[in-house]
């Protein structure tokens, strides 16, 4: 009925986004390696409440749908449910993410009785000894746990999500069947070297093979598995996946992270994709509208060394997160590119320069021993009294 | 099976529609679908539907053509099947 194509009209921005991610929080129990917020304590200047409430009554005026709302653990802010009512009574719709460790039994009855909430619960290995190796010991218990009592509660539909790995996309199958048990719907999604999935990514990300299984798997569930429209990279190898399959940082979604700035995406929480913050003159409407790095990502883009290939069309170059924090030029090949393009060109750069976030909310780990002799200039030494 | 355009229908409750020059974006609460309307011209006919006796009416007081008619049909047809339009009942 239209001849211009729908992904055209995406490329080039809507005045508002279709959603959008908010993390409330940068504090967090646990210290999954591949945090891609590097999440772990909070920031004295995270938004205050009624901050927060003026940003609903924005999305509210912007007709914003839903906001998928994750952190840090969201769950660990005092006014979490004020914050979750004011939405939902504001014709602003909640998905968020956790980790399971605040759903209690009253938690999952409340989210049972609500149509406009929505929960997704991290998974990223279908046994503890997967997941735990990546989220921290007892973290599988901990989620298992959070969907038992949703599922009893009659919560159902609600999402359980799963970041790809190296190690757990041999379970697939598994994840599928962890879902069914509680009634509950698989997402899939894509490990991006963003926060401190960057120290991880090489060891982490899935091989070429891999991927190509990945895909089939993904191909052969079609909308019955949400993946977030992740894998838009992997479009070469046959048709597309469900979703509108094109990058759509600072065109169709971006990120307001705890402090309030916006960035393009949750996957570049970088001051290369800072656009500006909700606590500007103009609200987060105005950096919506104006930002002039969202401008340039709504204007027509080259596709650089990736113009000539045939496949340009289904992967669009790929994910610019992914591409920036490998220390690949944004108009290049995507570090996964199907066809090799992004590793030949990785084993290319020798000594790769690697961007790093100056913002880390990392808690420091236990410092390792030390020898004894940084302590103590007498350390060690043992004095023999005769 | 086809979108019957001799009976009543309307947008679901809880449905919302946000306007878009493309058309418009359609979003269930309920679901957490998003679906797209390609056309002003089907926003103006989902939106109207619950306010004519038939789909036939809210399509002909929109403007749609009799050659546009089918198309328009498919269009409400998979807006029923993603729950987004439903047929009234007691009409």
């Amino acid at each position: 009925m239209s001849a211009t194509r729908l992904v055209d009209q995406f490329e080039s921005g809507l005045d508002a986004p279709i959603c959008l991610t908010w993390e409330l929080t940068y504090a967090c129990n646990l210290a999954c390696v591949h945090c891609l917020s590097s999440s772990g304590r909070r920031d004295p200047r995270e938004l205050t409440t009624r901050e927060c409430l003026a940003v609903i009554d924005e999305l509210q005026r912007m007709q914003v749908f839903y906001v998928n709302i994750g952190g840090g653990e969201p769950t660990v802010r005092r006014d979490f449910w004020e914050l979750v009512d004011y939405a939902t009574g504001h014709d602003v719709g909640v998905k968020f993410s956790t980790n399971g460790s605040r759903i209690t039994d009253a938690v999952a009855a409340r989210l049972a009785a609500s149509d406009y909430v929505d929960v997704q619960i991290s998974l990223d290995g279908a046994t503890a000894e997967v997941n735990d190796a990546v989220r921290g010991a007892g973290a599988y218990a901990t989620a298992i746990t959070a969907m038992e009592r949703l599922a009893t509660a009659g919560m159902s539909g609600f999402k359980v999500s799963v970041v790809v790995t190296r190690h757990n996309v041999a379970q697939l199958d598994a994840f599928q069947a962890i879902a069914d048990r509680y009634d509950a719907q698989l997402r899939i999604t894509r490990l991006r070297p963003s926060g401190r999935g960057a120290d991880v990514w090489d060891e982490l990300h899935p091989t070429a093979r891999q991927q190509r299984e990945l895909y089939d798997w993904l191909v052969a569930r079609g909308e019955r598995v949400l993946t977030g429209d992740s894998f838009f990279h992997l479009a070469p190898y046959g048709d597309p996946l469900p979703g509108l399959n094109l990058c759509g940082a600072g065109r169709v979604v971006c990120l307001i992270d705890p402090v309030g700035d916006v960035y393009a995406c949750p996957f570049a929480i970088h001051d290369a994709f800072l656009a500006g913050t909700v606590r500007g003159p103009g609200g987060f409407a105005g950096v919506w509208r104006d930002s002039e790095l969202f401008a340039r990502l709504r204007a027509p883009q080259t596709g650089g060394a990736c113009r000539s290939c045939g496949h340009y069309d289904a992967c669009r170059g790929g994910c610019m997160a992914a591409k920036f924090f490998t220390g690949l030029p944004l108009d290049g090949p995507d570090p996964e590119c199907v066809l090799g393009h992004g590793e030949s060109l990785l084993d290319m750069l020798e000594r790769r320069e690697v961007p790093r976030s100056a913002t880390d909310h990392s808690r420091p780990r236990p410092r390792p021993p030390v020898p004894a002799c940084d302590e103590s200039p007498l350390a060690g030494l043992t004095v023999h009294h005769r | 099976m086809a979108f019957d355009l001799d009976r009543a229908w309307e947008l679901e409750g809880r449905v919302a529609l946000r306007p878009e020059p493309f058309g418009a974006l359609a979003y269930h609460f309920g679901t957490r679908r998003l679906s797209f309307l390609k056309t002003r011209k089907l926003l103006d006919v989902v939106r109207s539907l619950g306010d004519h006796p038939t789909g036939r009416d809210a399509c002909a007081a929109a403007g749609v053509s009799a050659a546009e008619l089918p198309a328009y049909a498919r269009a409400l047809d998979a807006l029923v099947g993603s729950g987004m339009v439903v047929e009234r009942s007691g009409a």
